[in-house]
Formats: C-alpha cells, sequence, structure tokens
C-alpha cells in the first residue's frame, strides 16, 4: 500500500513538475523581447510557387503593397514531416537519422500509446461496460503493441546513440557526462518497463488495471517491483527533461516560427513596429567609447549619435 | 603545432602557439586545373614581427591582430571586460536585437554535427576540428552555462567546463573572424540552433565591450563611412565627380548619353550602390545609370552622408554602428521624399537595409526598401529595353550571394534575367538557397591584413572556387570566355581575387561581373561589347 502511494505521489508530482516547467520555458522564450529579423529562406509559409525555390516577397516589386503572404498548408507540409520524420536530419545526416529516428518515432509511440491507455482507463472509470467491450479490447492490443513497439525503437535508438556518442570521433569531443546519463536513463527506464511488463506475474494487474489505479488513487493495487521501478524512473525522467537541452521540442517552436520562418514586416504603425518603439527607449552599458553608451541614452539615442563626428545629430 | 585531435581545453593553452597549421595536402581536392595541392601556391607565414607583437596564436594567420598585454594585470582586466560583455549578450536592455535566437541556440543545440558539413569552411580546411561551426559555438555555450547562468558542478557535468583565460578570448577573437556568417549550417539544423549567430555575436561583445575590431570594417569601414559618407574615404565631392566621369565614359563606350540624376527631390526611386562599386567596377553604376535612363525610370543617387554608399558593415560584428548606417540611409530617402530604396547590387546592404533594419526603422524612416534585382528583372521581362541575347553567346553561371537570397529569399529575378539574356547560362551546384557563400562574406573579402588573403582563398573560398571549375568543367580551354554573374560587391571582390590568385584568368579566361553589365552588352542600342573582357 504504500509503496503504491509513494508511487502516486512521485508520478504525480513529476507531471506536475513537466507542466509547470515546461510552461515556465516556453513562457520564458516567448516573452522575450521581439528581435531583429534573422530569418532563413525556404520559408515554407510564402506563396508555394516561391516556397518551392526558397523565394520570398521580396521577389515581388513593391511588396509592401500587397498583404503578407501565409500560407499554412505551406508550413504544415513543411513541418509535418520534420515533426514526425525528422525530415531535416535525414536530408542533412543521414548517420544519424538512423539511430536518431527510431530513438524519437519509439518515445513519439510511447506517448501516444500511453495517452491511449490512460484516456481508455478514464473511460473504463466512468463507464466500466466499455472495458468488457470489443473496442476495449482493440484499444488494449493498440495501445499494447503501440507501446511494446516503441519501447523496442526506443531502447534500440538510445542503445546506437549512446554507442555513437561513445565511439564517434566527430561527437566525443562535445558529449558530457550528461549527454550519457541522459541515454542510459532513458534506456534503463524503458527497459525496466519493458520487462517489468512482459515479466510480470499471472494475475498480476494489466496496464489498464495500472493506468486505472494511477487515475482513481487505487492504493490496494500491487506493483510487480520491476513495472514499479520503471514507472518510478519514468515519472522521474519525465521531470527532468524540461530542465535539460533536451526540451529542444519546446525550443524547436521558437527557432521555426519566430526565428527562421518570421518574415513579418514592420509596417508603418503596426504593432511590431510600436514592440520595436518601446525597445528603442532600452538604455544599454556596452563599455566600448565608439557606442556611447552610458546607461542614461537609449538604444535611439545611440542610433542617432554619430562617434566619428562626435555630434549628436 | 598538432595534426593530433584538438580538445576544446586546447583554446586556454598558455603556450604562445598555434592550435592548427593546414598544409596544402591537408584541404579539400579541387578539380581541374588545380587538382595538384603540389602545384598550389605555399601559404604565406606570419612574421616574427606580428607574432611577437598581436595575439596571433589560433592557426595559420590573424586578421584581428589584438595587440599582446604587456602584464598579466592587464590580461585579467581584459578577461573581466569579456566577462561584462558576456553578461550583456543574455540581457534584454543590452541585446534585444538578437537575445531571443541566441539563447535558443545556447540552450539546445543536441551537438548532432549535422551542421559540420554544411560548412564550406569546415570542409574546405580538411574537416579541421577548429573550423567545426560547433567548435566556437560549444566554448560560448559552456562560457554561458558557466559565467551567465551561474556554473557550479551539476552545471558542468550537465553542460561540460572550460578554462577561461585571457589565452581562450584572444582565440576567440580570431575564431570569431573565421566565419562568413553565411548560416548554411543554421539552415541545416534539426533543432534551429545557430552558429553562425553565435560567431556573430562573440564578434559583437568584442567591438561594442572591448572595443575590438577587425579594422577594416571599424576603423576603415562603419566609422570612415560615418565619417565621411563611405568607407571609400569618398566624400561627396569626390563622388560626385567619379559618377560624372563614369557617366562620361559609358556614354563614350555605349553611345548612349548617360547622365546620373543627384539629389532629386521626390524622385520614384533612391538608388544606393556599394561605393566600392564606383572605384572598383566603375561598369556597374553606368550600366545601371544606362539602363535605368532607358527605362524611363524616375530615380535619384543622393549626396547626404553615407546615402550614396550602401554598405554597412556593422550588420557583421556591432548592432549600434549598423543601427547608425541603417539610420543614415534612410535620413537619406526621407529627406528626398522619395517612394522608395532599391539597393543596388550588394548583398550584405540588400539584408541589412531591407530586412534586418526592419525592426530598427520606425515611423517616417520606415520606407519601402527593395532589391534592384526585382526592378532590373521587371525592366528586362517588361520588354522596355530592346535586347539580343546572342550578344551574350558565352558560358555564365550565377553566384548567389548568401545575403540575397539564402538570408532574403530573392532567389529568381536575377535568374529569370540570366535565362532571358544568356543562352549558355548553366547553374552551379547547389545553387539557390543552398549556394555556398564566396568566402569572402562577413567582411573577409575586405580583410587583407598579415596573410589572411592566403586563409581565404585556400580556405573559406574554396568551396565556391570548386563549384565554378565544375560548373565550366566542359569549356576550361581560354579560347571560350566564361563569366561568372556575382550580383554583390563583396563577392565580386572575393572572384576577383581568388580568379587572380589562381591565375585563373590567364589560363581558361574564367571572369567575373555584375547582373547589370549583362543586360547592357545584351542591349541592341549600345555599342557591342559592353562587356571588354579585360581583367581588372
Amino acid at each position: 500500500m504504500i509503496m503504491a502511494i509513494l508511487l502516486y505521489v512521485v508520478i504525480y508530482i513529476s507531471a506536475l513538475v513537466f507542466l509547470i516547467a515546461c510552461t515556465i520555458r516556453a513562457v520564458h522564450y516567448a516573452r522575450l523581447p521581439l528581435h531583429l529579423r534573422w530569418e532563413l529562406y525556404p520559408v515554407p509559409h510564402e506563396e508555394p510557387e516561391r516556397a518551392k525555390h526558397g523565394g520570398s516577397y521580396f521577389e515581388s516589386t513593391d511588396w509592401w503593397k500587397k498583404p503578407t503572404p501565409f500560407n499554412l498548408l505551406g508550413e504544415l507540409k513543411s513541418m509535418l514531416p520534420e515533426m514526425l520524420l525528422q525530415k531535416g536530419l535525414w536530408e542533412f545526416n543521414r548517420r544519424m537519422w538512423f539511430v536518431s529516428f527510431p530513438f524519437h518515432f519509439g518515445l513519439y509511440l510511447i506517448i501516444g500509446s500511453t495517452a491511449l491507455l490512460m484516456a481508455t482507463a478514464l473511460l473504463t472509470l466512468l463507464a466500466p461496460q466499455f472495458a468488457s467491450g470489443g473496442s476495449g479490447l482493440i484499444l488494449h492490443y493498440v495501445y499494447a503493441v503501440g507501446w511494446l513497439a516503441g519501447a523496442a525503437l526506443a531502447v534500440g535508438g538510445a542503445l546506437a546513440l549512446l554507442v555513437r556518442r561513445l565511439t564517434d570521433k566527430e561527437l566525443t569531443t562535445y558529449t558530457v557526462p550528461a549527454d550519457i546519463f541522459n541515454l542510459l536513463f532513458f534506456i534503463l527506464t524503458l527497459g525496466c518497463l519493458f520487462s517489468g511488463y512482459l515479466l510480470q506475474r499471472q494475475g498480476a494487474p494489466g496496464a489498464l488495471g495500472l493506468a486505472r489505479g494511477v487515475l482513481s488513487f487505487d492504493t490496494t493495487l500491487r506493483f510487480p517491483p520491476m513495472l514499479a521501478m520503471g514507472l518510478a524512473m519514468g515519472a522521474l525522467l519525465t521531470a527532468y527533461i524540461p530542465m535539460t537541452h533536451m526540451s529542444h521540442f519546446i525550443a524547436k517552436y521558437f527557432t521555426y516560427h519566430a526565428v527562421r520562418w518570421d518574415d513579418r514586416p514592420s509596417r508603418r504603425g503596426s504593432v511590431l513596429e510600436k514592440r520595436v518603439a518601446e525597445y528603442l527607449t532600452y538604455r544599454p552599458r556596452w563599455a566600448a567609447p565608439h557606442v556611447g553608451a552610458d546607461g542614461t541614452k537609449t538604444w535611439a539615442d545611440i542610433a542617432m549619435s554619430n562617434p566619428a563626428r562626435g555630434v549628436k545629430k | 603545432m598538432k595534426k593530433e585531435k584538438l580538445n576544446l581545453s586546447d583554446m586556454s593553452k598558455p603556450e604562445k602557439k598555434p592550435l592548427v597549421h593546414l598544409e596544402n595536402e591537408d584541404l579539400m581536392a579541387l578539380p581541374a586545373p588545380l587538382e595538384d595541392p603540389a602545384k598550389d601556391h605555399k601559404w604565406t607565414p606570419l612574421s616574427k614581427q606580428v607574432q611577437e607583437k598581436y595575439e596571433c596564436f589560433l592557426d595559420d594567420t590573424c586578421v584581428v591582430s589584438v595587440p599582446q598585454p604587456k602584464s598579466r594585470a592587464e590580461e585579467e582586466e581584459l578577461v573581466k571586460k569579456f566577462l561584462s560583455g558576456l553578461e550583456k549578450l543574455f540581457s534584454k536592455e543590452n541585446n534585444w536585437t538578437f537575445l531571443q535566437p541566441l539563447l535558443l541556440t545556447m540552450e539546445h543545440c543536441a551537438k548532432c554535427q549535422t551542421c559540420s558539413e554544411a560548412c564550406h569552411i569546415f570542409e574546405a580546411s580538411g574537416q579541421n576540428e577548429l573550423y567545426r561551426p560547433t567548435y566556437r559555438s560549444e566554448i560560448v555555450r559552456r562560457l554561458y552555462f558557466k559565467y551567465v547562468k551561474g556554473g557550479g558542478l551539476i552545471s558542468a557535468w550537465q553542460h561540460g567546463d572550460v578554462k577561461l583565460n585571457w589565452p581562450l578570448v584572444a582565440r576567440l577573437i580570431e575564431l570569431s573572424y573565421r566565419c562568413n556568417l553565411c548560416r548554411r549550417c543554421a539552415q541545416t539544423c534539426p533543432i534551429g540552433a545557430d552558429n553562425g549567430l553565435v560567431a556573430h555575436e562573440l564578434r559583437k561583445l568584442f567591438s561594442q565591450e572591448m572595443g575590438i575590431a577587425a579594422k577594416e570594417i571599424h576603423d576603415n569601414g562603419s566609422m570612415l563611412q560615418l565619417k565621411v559618407g563611405s568607407s571609400t574615404g569618398m566624400n561627396k565631392e569626390a563622388v560626385k565627380d567619379n559618377i560624372a566621369f563614369i557617366d562620361e565614359d559609358t556614354s563614350e563606350k555605349t553611345g548612349v548619353e548617360v547622365k546620373t540624376p543627384w539629389d532629386v527631390e521626390g524622385a520614384d526611386i533612391l538608388l544606393i550602390h556599394n561605393a566600392g562599386e564606383i572605384m572598383a567596377w566603375p561598369e556597374n553604376p553606368g550600366a545601371f545609370a544606362l539602363v535605368l535612363n532607358a527605362a524611363g525610370v524616375s530615380w535619384t543617387l543622393s549626396s547626404e552622408l553615407a546615402g550614396y554608399d550602401s554598405i554597412n558593415y556593422g550588420v557583421w560584428y556591432d548592432d549600434a554602428q549598423f543601427a547608425r548606417v541603417a539610420l543614415k540611409h534612410a535620413e537619406a530617402a526621407r529627406k528626398l521624399k522619395v517612394k522608395k530604396i532599391v539597393v543596388g547590387e550588394c548583398g550584405h546592404a540588400h539584408k541589412a537595409l531591407t530586412v534586418i533594419a526592419d525592426r530598427l526603422l520606425t515611423g517616417d524612416l520606415n520606407i519601402p526598401r527593395e532589391s534592384s534585382m526585382t526592378l532590373l528583372r521587371d525592366i528586362v521581362m517588361g520588354g522596355q529595353l530592346k535586347l539580343d541575347p546572342s550578344r551574350n553567346d558565352f558560358p555564365v553561371t550565377l553566384h548567389d550571394p548568401c545575403n540575397l537570397v539564402r538570408l532574403m529569399g530573392v532567389v529568381e529575378p536575377q535568374r529569370e534575367i540570366v535565362r532571358r539574356l544568356c543562352p549558355k547560362f548553366r547553374e552551379m551546384e547547389p545553387h539557390g538557397v543552398d549556394n555556398y557563400c564566396c568566402g569572402g562574406g562577413s567582411g573577409f573579402e575586405i580583410m587583407s591584413g598579415n596573410n589572411f588573403p592566403d586563409w581565404r582563398f585556400h580556405v573559406s573560398g574554396r568551396k565556391k572556387l570548386e563549384q565554378v571549375l565544375k560548373v565550366f568543367q566542359d569549356c576550361l580551354e581560354p579560347s571560350i570566355p566564361k563569366y561568372i554573374c556575382a550580383p554583390c560587391s563583396n563577392c565580386k571582390g572575393q572572384f576577383r581575387d581568388i580568379l587572380a590568385y589562381y591565375d585563373l584568368w590567364n589560363q581558361n579566361r574564367i571572369f567575373y561581373g555584375g547582373l547589370v553589365e549583362l543586360i547592357v552588352n545584351a542591349m541592341t542600342d549600345v555599342k557591342p561589347g559592353f562587356i571588354e573582357w579585360e581583367w581588372r
């Protein structure tokens, strides 16, 4: 009973930490000032005929007299293969793709299957007759197969990544202890869950039973030790991810949408222009004499000054 | 000097010895006629005097030439300044301009090295570790976590450690000038991290906090431009004289009267050339004037301070200098009440004024800005000129300036012109937004101190040279003149220098020039032979 309580507490706290930490990180990035334009082409939300060759609205005469193009379909066509299949890695670093893709896709399968399992568990708690129906059985096979396939892919990918991190001269210079730890953390966690699930004794609660237990805080459940360890490690891993560079799933939104593809022009009187006007009131403190930032001058003052002539225009 | 693997910790080595040394045999192989590395030029070694006077112990060359500190105390003071600048890079008051992309790059690189193969410098160097895009970034990343984020044992375990001392800072200064800022690496990063930006931000830190920058882009660049109006040193009287001479020369050469309008209030277009064109390639502004006049365009040049020189070197190293020059360009346009600014054939000026300055120019300084590529495309494709493509019946290839293409998305207008006017046009591979930098980007083309040109020719320009040789491989014989169309002043300078270095004009008749020259060369209303095929 104590073990079940402890496990539930760890799972709930970890989930909470994950959500809070991800939110903090995302909000932090989102609230940073609008930077100077720094886009990279191709920008996929350009008009399709331009996006094909990587062109921009700057190819159009008097572009400012026309609406700024935004082709959502084009953006989705670029985003989805990148998110699901790591298209960029496939194109530019095929060797890495062969180890990174199974790892990431395995994680997607695990996350998807776990979400499906939890949804099924919630459904059976709300409508118990659902569990005994045919659709319940089908769902059981879907998340079980999805989870096991995902775990096999992710563990295989993580092992391959680990081997590359330790042996590939291109990577070793840049590999830090945490990189090794992170991969081992995944391998051990998924290994415990995988073997704990497959090797559990007869009569032990199945995945659905465990999920129902987690949702209903059922302290009567007896968790097989290996599975309990796997669940606890999984929970801790979930809480740990947003504290590391592995939270690049958050960063990637910003690097793509707020930097690489951010081609919004600053039109007169626009919100963008107003934000820039605010930043121009910031008072920098760069120390080089030619900048002339003494802490009292604003960015606008500095931009309007001329160090070569020693006078402010 | 070592051939064994370079580690990150080597950057902190106190010995004043270069970390790496390259031999011609180490470099990426080139196609014919430069396939034999033994026949390649030997590198000029750094002089003993330079080595004793300046901090030149990164590699075989030295571009910034920071004087050696006289004492340990001075070294410590410089390290303190560096740390102070590093902190400022991560504060919004000091660096709102690039804080978001910089933070994302610092905190999320997966160190997968996908970017490395995209980097022409890394590849051309024979994959030398020092030039790997992540090498520089990883040092900065470790310093960021250690000194800006508070560091500690857990941080060192999580992000790695690096010893901060003056040798490391001195080497970083030089290393920030071993990247063309072409951002091809960023284009391939699966996460969206940007190692080019890291080099840019490092240069900025050194300039804005420590007052250290390559003199060609600061003292003789943006400062001179802000002082007299142009980094060429031309004041408004000199530039008007030179343009008058160009008008006269172009008129004589083409048989068409050419007159460049100056300071025409209310003109539709303010055209701003890279003033380097006026000095080095006068046929370019001459051709522009001829084409615009022939097409009946309402246009003018400005004689305001910096209004006649589109260069903005601040874009490579200093936000304050960048903003000042961008403002001068906009002010010149505001004063003349033009409808729009058109940027001449200069890649970095395109990006600086049209793209990056877009979030600096507010209110009545937010004047529409456009590329000359679209203007010329409209003139050529709109049938406003009588053109005969057979006048351009020689092999032509098109170089894509990174700033114009990958960083601005102006890809097709210049191609439409070349396809229309050059029957023997062929593309380099890869091209368009996947192009390779000419090797002179980010100011390298104008940096000629010490033996830096040797590095520029052997390393940073090597990949583009390979592309040029490959694209003309079927017509290398000197009886066939070949033309690299480079619609960018800096790129042209790099082609001029590297073609001369390898004697490819004399031996193989590989020539270079701008886009507008090809247009005038095809105009039937002008005397034939505008492109003179004379080396200069």
